[in-house]
């Protein structure tokens, strides 16, 4: 009887596996040749290409969407590794440490700014990326590369206050939301010091990337005084948080806030009178990396109109590309909150990348806070 | 040569091939310990005594006052963390040592099932049952309770070490209460003592073996606990396990995230010396 019975189980439970397997060997990797835009040949099949992006940070094929890697492969026959980080500093120190070479990395703002003061970027000629003309102007020339000689911009975004409307009384325009004693216990931060930090400098109406040390005991004693009434600092548990009613208030990523409001139509969102942080992550080759002609070949297929839009819908941050902004098959076409108009548009800050002297005073005063 | 002297030199023999057997056999595992246990432990301490850039300093060290508090938060949680698990555990296991063989293993495996499953997983589905809109609070309120404030507290806490450790407590109890003779119980029973004075002088002493070793086992992971106290405990407890991981994430701070590891493990090492203080120096103890 007992042998019967894990028999039985035995075979569900590879049933099972293959089913899961047949599941996912079905994979879209069919792009339309008409639409692309650029040149691609299989002049380098056979080599291999290693990408290295954020995690959940690109179309894979997931419930039907296109798989960019598997279309790349198929399109060129070059091979991609790919592989995942969840922040820029994982990133960074794989980076640095040499135990791994890449081919295309996709950092944020600052970290770029890092890479090329230490010369760890090679140069990119966008006059060689047929698609760079899609980018926006606006997201060119930024700060961190300046002649757009080492990056092209992937995705753009900015930190706004998602709130939930059945917990909070009224609208909301100010980060000083979370401070109210009123949500007490029902408050989320960031879980970490430069974006938690950014929140207290937008009130005290400091530049976030000051060096100033009286500027971080003002923001420090700030964030002390909301220790009180915090829930949690969280990162990416915000989702379950907020979809599930678990917390009033949180500050997170515009575009994440159009993945949880489809979970909870309750919530709502607003870019603070205050100002807002402004990311922008940027696809970039490292010195170090093996194949330089395919990932010059990946930049450019990534800024594919029918590849961006894939990515677009799948990440749901805003695109630089114009080519997926004016697509009307887009579903965050003129979304207010990815896109806002000249005149809802925040004032934004961008994160520099700091020197060692301060960085080192806040990760203490960050301590402080946590223990306050 | 004698007879006795020709045996002397066979066992000799004997005993250097039996050595060198052994050694053949630990090899594999000496490697895998070098590398990955006792050379990562150097790397740590290279790291707690250095600047980001590689020079000597002892200015890491300076920083420690800054997370004392972490610290001994961390002690008291750990230790009440093993105080419960060994309070719920020990009952458990000697009870289950008197049920059949079928029932024990049984047992057993209800005991292991957690451990099927990653910690992380477990966790994170642990703050979403405890989670003021959570399955428990729901449940409540749909019966009319009130809702209870579980998540985000000190005692979400110490429920997910207990719940993530209880195994380790179980296991070295269970091997030693059930390899507990019963004929000296008989005999303590015919001298005329009572339950309680057998468990006081009989049970207790021949378990203590297990308890120390559960002890341990428990305690060292609680110390340095992550994860479960960030995720459960909201910003009511900050242990030193979740401050190292941070630093440690950060290549800024990594030398700093380094110094801290390293003066937990010396701190650790003092305790589990003490610790072993209490057990018969005979019994096998585990680290």
């Amino acid at each position: 009887m007992k042998k019967i019975f894990s028999v039985i189980a035995l075979c569900v439970l590879l049933g099972m596996m293959c089913l899961s397997a047949v599941s996912c060997g079905s994979r879209n990797d069919e792009i339309d040749s008409a639409l692309l835009k650029g040149e691609y040949n299989k002049d380098l099949a056979g080599t291999t290409l290693k990408v290295y992006n954020w995690g959940e940070y690109i179309s894979d094929g997931q419930e039907g969407s296109l798989d960019v890697n598997a279309a790349f492969e198929k399109l060129t026959g070059i091979k991609v590794v790919y592989s995942t980080y969840d922040d820029n500093e994982t990133m960074y120190s794989d980076l640095v440490s040499g135990a791994n070479y890449y081919d295309i990395i996709i950092p944020s703002d600052y970290m770029i700014e890092r890479l090329i003061r230490e010369d760890r970027l090679e140069t990119v000629d966008v006059k060689k990326l047929s698609n760079y003309n899609l980018i926006d102007d606006q997201y060119k020339n930024l700060y961190f590369d300046p002649d757009n000689a080492y990056s092209v911009p992937y995705n753009v975004g900015m930190v706004g206050l998602i709130y939930n409307t059945s917990m909070v009384e009224g609208s909301i325009d100010s980060w000083e939301a979370l401070w109210d004693e009123k949500y007490s216990g029902n408050i989320l931060t960031f879980n970490n010091p430069r974006d938690a930090f950014a929140l207290a400098q937008l009130i005290l109406g400091q530049d976030v990337n000051t060096t100033d040390h009286g500027n971080w005991d003002a923001a420090a004693e700030l964030l002390k005084k909301q220790s009180p009434v915090l829930q949690a600092r969280v990162m990416d548990e915000v989702f379950n948080k907020m979809e599930g009613s678990n917390a009033a208030l949180a500050p997170y990523y515009a575009g994440d806030y159009l993945t949880m409001k489809e979970n909870n139509p309750d919530l709502a969102f607003v870019y603070p009178k205050e100002g807002v942080n402004i990311f922008c992550d940027s696809v970039c080759i490292p010195k170090g990396c093996q194949n330089y002609e395919a990932a010059m070949l990946y930049m450019n297929f990534l800024m594919e109109p029918e590849v961006a839009l894939a990515n677009a819908e799948m990440i749901c941050y805003a695109s630089p590309n114009t080519a997926v902004v004016s697509h009307e098959d887009y579903t965050y076409k003129d979304n207010e909150i990815l896109y806002p108009s000249k005149e809802d548009m925040p004032a934004v800050q961008w994160f520099h990348d700091m020197d060692a002297d301060t960085l080192a005073y806040y990760e203490a005063l960050w301590v402080e806070v946590l223990n306050s | 040569m004698t007879e006795a002297k020709m045996k002397g030199v066979r066992e000799r023999k004997s005993r250097t091939r039996k050595k060198g057997i052994s050694l053949l056999l630990n090899f594999p595992y000496l490697i895998w310990l070098c590398l990955f246990v006792i050379i990562p432990m150097f790397i740590v301490a290279a790291y707690a005594f250095t600047t980001g850039d590689g020079t000597f300093t002892l200015e890491n060290f300076k920083h420690l006052s800054v997370y004392k508090q972490n610290i001994i938060d961390s002690f008291i949680y750990a230790l009440i963390a093993t105080a419960v698990t060994l309070v719920l555990a020990y009952p458990f296991a000697y009870f289950m040592t008197k049920r059949s063989e079928a029932t024990q293993r049984v047992m057993m495996m209800l005991v292991m099932l957690p451990m099927w499953m990653n910690l992380l997983i477990l966790t994170y589905s642990i703050m979403n049952i405890i989670e003021a809109n959570g399955i428990i609070n729901n449940l409540l309120a749909s019966l009319g309770l009130g809702r209870l404030q579980m998540i985000n507290t000190p005692g979400a806490v110490i429920f997910g070490m207990v719940y993530n450790y209880f195994p380790y407590m179980v296991l070295p109890l269970y091997s030693v209460l059930s390899k507990i003779d019963p004929s000296l119980l008989e005999a303590a029973a015919d001298l005329g003592s009572g339950a309680p004075s057998r468990f006081r002088r009989v049970i207790l002493p021949l378990s203590m073996p297990g308890i120390v070793s559960g002890v341990t086992m428990v305690f060292v992971p609680s110390v340095s606990t992550f994860y479960i106290s960030q995720k459960l405990g909201g910003t009511s407890v900050n242990m030193i396990g979740d401050i190292i991981e941070s630093l440690v994430n950060r290549v800024s701070t990594r030398n700093l995230g380094a110094m801290l590891s390293l003066v937990l493990m010396v701190v650790i090492l003092v305790c589990i010396m003490i610790m072993n203080r209490f057990s018969d120096e005979k019994g096998g103890i585990m680290l």
